[in-house]
């Protein structure tokens, strides 16, 4: 309990200072995005990493909570701070609906369909010109503000993104070590036993479905809201593989992980800049590489490899 | 009032016409789709596993078989089956590399690791070959020929007669080879089937062979219609595991019927209300199916468990 | 306590159950028996909502709970074990009851993520149930061990653990014994007791004849899919048709 929360407090206080290591240079820009996918990649984890569901259609929710927080601020001139509950709201209303039929479905067929949702979500995007201003996208979304602050430079939008997001990791990591976390890890590990100590497996699926697709809603608005410029092609099918992959390769099951493989993903096309596009390859790389030898991901792979080493070291010393 | 009547039945006959053309576009983007829904289930009855990579093997067909044409010059008839042996032996390192020696196979890793397979050998394919959008020269010249109103093109026809053909080999491998009989044992029993003899492991092997011979073999002979680029094989993989769906992912008739029904779906969707959404009516239909019938529409339902 | 009357079940064709009829009396230990195939592990799996059943119907104290599913019947104080053990293999041995006691706490995701004073009182009125159940049962020291890690034997024992976790009026294991050594058996069947006496109906499908005579009131015999015989074990052991069904017709 107590370490949990160390933990914690040793993250936040890590976050908030590492502002301070890059003064206003462009990497603090990649830290807000740091903040958001970490946030995606938490919500993401909560469904596959804890309750065993496997979801190929997050980067939909997402997007419908930057479009409708988009549209709702840029066109109909609604304050963000109303649109983003209101988006997250709709969003939760929509997940809850289509999770009953959807959760039905288990394991290679879940993802598809999933899969399917995402790509319709997308086409959608792209149709619905009039309103979302299709493929070439739409500007002029308003930033966040409070009286006369306005959120509208690299580092102001860096705490505000983050409060959201360690928000969101105290929240998981409260879920996780608790009653309704505990059904979850149950429900993963034998569904037909957790049936009979009496969780109602569908509908916990289906709530946890729902506020993994909240979260990310929220992860849309801030999205719009510190871009101010959105447009299909960052929600599309590959977008919620490259969420996949964060998640995995940080680690299921672990809400620090999904904070190492939002970072790593999201840092990495920055380190490899001039080499963009062999981004795709390593995508495949990494993704492939950590599930045939590292299926526990970062969190879990990192202190296996360093107990290796000094075993190895130990055998050393002693021939 | 004659006059009325007369634009009237005009505008029934072209309807009629253009529905017509709709169908016949309709049956040929099906039958691919059934060629490639039949690879899906090829692998998924032998192996429980449904290969995301699928549609990767199709745009490895018209890729290749572009490649060998334009890069080294070889004629059209030795160039196919050259990219078709290539998208095989992709297969078959796919299966050695990635699935096999997978530690823990449960359903979740084998969905990932075939997902970053194909995103491996797209990603692949784009450093090889770049991203542009190319064609392949139709196999027997372009000129279109007219039935009932409606005209087609020569590929449609050659697209048509190829799919049967595999579809009757098929048939033939999986009922009246000792090959073929053995990689149905293993999907009804796979421990029944070790136990007499048969290699589990060949077979699944086998699998994944054949499921990328078909999907090579659909992106060749589709590839003069839609053109092909790196990226083809992600909707053309799904639309093909819809067909499968709506099969119920049997390798035999219903999957070449499933593929038929979501190609003329999609052709009269795109044609009659908006081709902006043609894609999302495969995924739509997915989704129902999935939702109403998972056994496919033309199976049976499973005894009920609770 | 819990009337099962003419149950039948058919699987594409093949009748796994005839009309099987009998009734459970409150606190007593009713052990279900009968050769391989005669239908026990299926006529568990239909009362405790696993599957569906072709006909007939389950009473639970004069309610009918015929098709309810399994969360349904843990409420309504119907729990099993299952024969091939059933356990959450990553989670530790303390959490696996913990889960036991889904019913028994009332906590929503929200009130869960957002720490409120209630739920984190809840948790730890959990966890010391809890960790009473693993004591009842005699695995209080692994507490900390990943469940997927212990013994068969242990690994049973947690499972029975779990299952009381729920609190329930009637227990149904299914062949607890299997894979048990005999020194574990006897510690199983002095556990069986000590159940009984908390007041709470036990149900055994068993194949191991002794554990069945030694702590049954009442044994059910089953033979291909229908209820061969109802007793005492005494009454049971010198059934004709019993022996016979057994030893097979000679």
């Amino acid at each position: 309990m107590k370490r949990e929360l160390l933990k914690f407090l040793l993250f936040a206080v890590l976050i908030l200072v590492a502002p301070l290591a890059f003064k206003g240079g462009y990497l603090l820009n990649v830290l807000v995005f740091v903040g958001i996918n970490t946030m995606l990649a938490v919500a993401l984890n909560l469904l596959l990493g804890y309750a065993g569901q496997i979801s190929l259609g997050h980067a939909g929710f997402f997007g419908i909570g930057a479009y409708l927080s988009g549209v709702l601020t840029a066109t109909c001139g609604w304050n963000p701070w109303l649109a983003m509950p209101f988006a997250a709201l709709a969003v939760g209303i929509l997940a809850g609906l289509i999770g009953f039929p959807i959760l039905k479905l288990k394991g290679h067929y879940l993802a598809m369909a999933t899969l399917g949702l995402g790509i319709i979500i997308y086409i959608v995007f792209n149709e619905t010109v009039d309103l979302t201003g299709g493929p070439s996208g739409l500007s002029g979304i308003p930033n966040f503000a409070v009286g006369s602050l306005v959120f509208d430079s690299d580092i102001k939008n860096y705490y505000l993104v983050w409060t959201f997001t360690l928000a969101v990791v105290l929240f998981s990591v409260n879920l996780a070590g608790s009653r309704v976390g505990r059904a979850l890890r149950a429900v993963h590990d034998s569904e037909v036993a957790a049936r009979v100590m009496g969780v109602n497996v569908r509908l916990l699926k289906v709530q946890v479905f729902a506020l993994s697709a909240v979260i990310c809603s929220l992860a849309g608005s801030l999205y719009a809201h510190t871009m101010t410029f959105i447009s299909p092609v960052s929600f599309g099918f590959n977008f919620s593989v490259e969420l996949l992959t964060m998640v995995v390769i940080g680690g299921l099951g672990s809400v620090y992980g999904s904070f190492l493989g939002a970072a790593l993903l999201t840092l990495l096309p920055e380190l490899l800049r001039g080499a963009q596009d062999y981004d795709i390859v390593i995508y495949g790389g990494l993704l492939m590489v950590m599930v045939m030898f590292v299926p526990g991901g970062l969190v879990r792979g990192i202190p296996d490899l360093f107990r290796r080493m000094a075993r190895l070291r130990e055998d050393a010393g002693n021939a | 009032m004659k006059v009325r009547e007369f634009l009237c039945k005009k505008r029934k006959t072209m309807q009629f016409e253009q529905i017509l053309q709709y169908t016949f576009s309709g049956l040929s983007t099906g039958a691919i789709y059934a060629l490639i829904g039949i690879g899906f289930s090829i692998i998924f009855t032998a192996t429980g596993i449904i290969n995301f990579a699928q549609g990767e093997f199709v745009m490895l067909g018209g890729m290749l078989t572009l490649f060998f044409l334009e890069v080294l010059k070889l004629p059209l008839w030795a160039a196919i089956p050259s990219a078709v042996a290539v998208s095989a032996l992709a297969g078959l390192l796919f299966e050695r590399l990635a699935i096999r020696p997978l530690r823990q196979p449960t359903p979740l890793n084998l969905v990932i690791v075939t997902i970053a397979g194909s995103i491996l050998i797209r990603g692949l394919a784009m450093l090889l070959w770049g991203k542009d959008t190319h064609a392949i020269p139709p196999f027997t010249g372009d000129e279109p020929i007219s039935i009932a109103g409606a005209t087609i093109l020569p590929q449609h026809i050659w697209i048509l007669a190829i799919t049967l053909l595999i579809i009757a080999v098929n048939k033939f491998f999986f009922y009246h080879t000792i090959s073929g009989k053995a990689m149905r044992a293993c999907s009804y029993n796979r421990r029944a089937a070790g136990l007499v003899g048969i290699d589990v492991h060949r077979m699944v092997l086998f699998s994944f062979v054949i499921s990328s011979v078909l999907g090579s073999l659909a992106g060749i002979i589709v590839a003069p219609l839609t053109m092909t680029a790196y990226d083809v094989g992600i909707m053309l993989g799904l639309k093909g595991f819809c067909a499968a769906i709506i099969g119920g992912m049997s390798s035999g008739m219903a999957t070449v019927v499933g593929g038929l029904i979501l190609g003329v779906l999609e052709s009269l969707g795109a044609g009659l209300i908006s081709s902006g959404y043609k894609d999302a009516i495969a995924f739509i239909i997915l989704l129902l199916i999935l939702f109403i019938r998972p056994q496919g529409l033309f199976g049976k339902a499973e005894s009920e468990r609770v | 306590m819990l009337e099962v009357s003419g149950i039948t079940r058919v699987f594409g064709g093949v009748t796994a159950l005839e009309d099987v009829s009998f009734t459970i009396r409150q606190g007593a230990i009713t052990g279900v028996i009968g050769p391989n195939g005669a239908g026990k592990t299926t006529l568990f799996n239909i009362i405790t909502g696993i599957y569906s059943r072709t006909s007939g119907r389950v009473l639970l104290e004069d309610r009918d709970i015929t098709g309810l599913p399994p969360e349904r019947l843990a409420h309504l104080g119907m729990v099993r074990t299952f024969q091939n053990i059933e356990l959450f293999g990553t989670m530790s041995v303390l959490e696996n009851v913990m889960v036991g006691l889904h019913t028994k706490s009332s906590s929503g995701l929200l009130a869960c993520s957002l720490k409120m004073p209630w739920s984190i009182a809840e948790e730890r009125c959990i966890r010391k149930t809890a960790t009473k159940w693993l004591e009842f049962t005699g695995i209080g020291e692994l507490a900390g061990d990943t469940a997927g890690n212990l013994s068969f034997g242990k690994g049973r024992l947690l499972e029975i653990a779990r299952a009381l976790a729920v609190e329930p009026r009637i227990i149904l294991m299914d062949e607890p014994a299997a894979g048990l050594n005999s020194q574990e058996t006897l510690g199983l069947a002095h556990l069986i007791g000590k159940i009984r006496q908390m007041g709470v109906t036990v149900v055994l499908v068993e194949h191991d004849m002794e554990l069945v005579m030694d702590v049954c009131d009442r044994i059910v015999v089953l033979n291909l899919g229908k209820k061969l015989a109802e007793g005492t074990p005494r009454e049971i052991q010198e059934n004709r048709e019993v022996i016979a069904a057994y030893l097979g017709d000679e």
